[in-house]
């Protein structure tokens, strides 16, 4: 079976508001790959409620998998979160709300 | 007073960078001590303890708001009076620079501000141990949703 679905940036905010899959990704990016064994040990939720959040976060890119063995690895690719930082347009908004305060302290100020 | 003011964003795939500019029916000197006064300067931009000296360190203050310590940390590159003044912008493990060019003309100064050095590498900067990920997530819900 083959799922074919796109992940938009929408989809990558629901992944991540689920604080347990928010904490999962975090770790990851911080400490490396991790089994989903070593995974549901440091969380008190259980093994196939693990699963489901890293397939989740796989859905979404946002860990990659590798079998090894009888386990499976997973690993943080936190620039699928690039989507959703638009760094240009929102220094964008930022600047020209800031020219705008400007202009008008011109107003204010002596010659 | 009539006021021209034209915004424009220019934005390339390689070297991304913002930039404004605005026509204002102001002296370039007066535009450069607003620019380059401490004072003036917090009141449109942020607290500073900025000094007009290239080589000159500073940083800018906003209110911390969860993810983001609200400092940026700063320094004086260039100081060309009443017509180029740049310094270097750094927060949340990105790099930039703000370089900041006043032309006279005959209504007053024609000014420009650049932001550059959005690079890929750049923005992928911001992942990793300087960043919070669950505060910075929650905040950029708000920050989106206050884009609309």
């Amino acid at each position: 079976m083959v799922f074919c679905m796109q992940v938009d940036t929408v989809d990558l905010f629901k992944v991540l508001s689920d604080p347990t899959r928010r904490a999962i990704f975090e770790r990851l990016t911080r400490e490396g790959e991790q089994t989903v064994h070593a995974l549901t040990d440091r969380f008190a939720v259980t093994q196939p409620a693990i699963s489901k959040h890293l397939a989740l976060l796989k859905l979404a890119n946002l860990v990659t998998d590798r079998r090894e063995g009888r386990e499976t690895h997973y690993k943080a690719q936190p620039k699928a979160l690039a989507p959703l930082v638009d760094w240009v347009s929102l220094y964008g908004a930022f600047w020209r709300e800031r020219m705008d305060r400007l202009e008008s302290l011109l107003e204010r100020m002596e010659p | 007073m009539i006021e021209q003011a034209r915004t424009t964003m220019e934005q390339s795939a390689a070297t991304r960078s913002v930039v404004i500019e605005r026509e204002l029916p102001h002296a370039p000197e007066k535009v450069w001590r607003a620019l380059t006064e401490s004072s003036l300067i917090a009141e449109w931009l942020m607290a500073n303890d900025f000094q007009l000296a290239v080589g000159h360190r500073f940083s800018f203050r906003a209110a911390p708001v969860p993810g983001w310590n609200g400092i940026i940390e700063c320094e004086v590159q260039v100081v060309e009076p009443y017509a180029r003044l740049a310094y270097s912008w750094g927060t949340m493990g990105m790099e930039n620079a703000v370089t900041w060019t006043l032309t006279a003309t005959e209504g007053g100064t024609h000014l420009r501000m650049e932001q550059s050095g959005f690079g890929a590498d750049q923005e992928a900067n911001y992942k990793g141990a300087t960043y919070g990920w669950k505060r910075f997530i929650g905040n950029l819900e708000q920050v989106v949703g206050g884009l609309d």
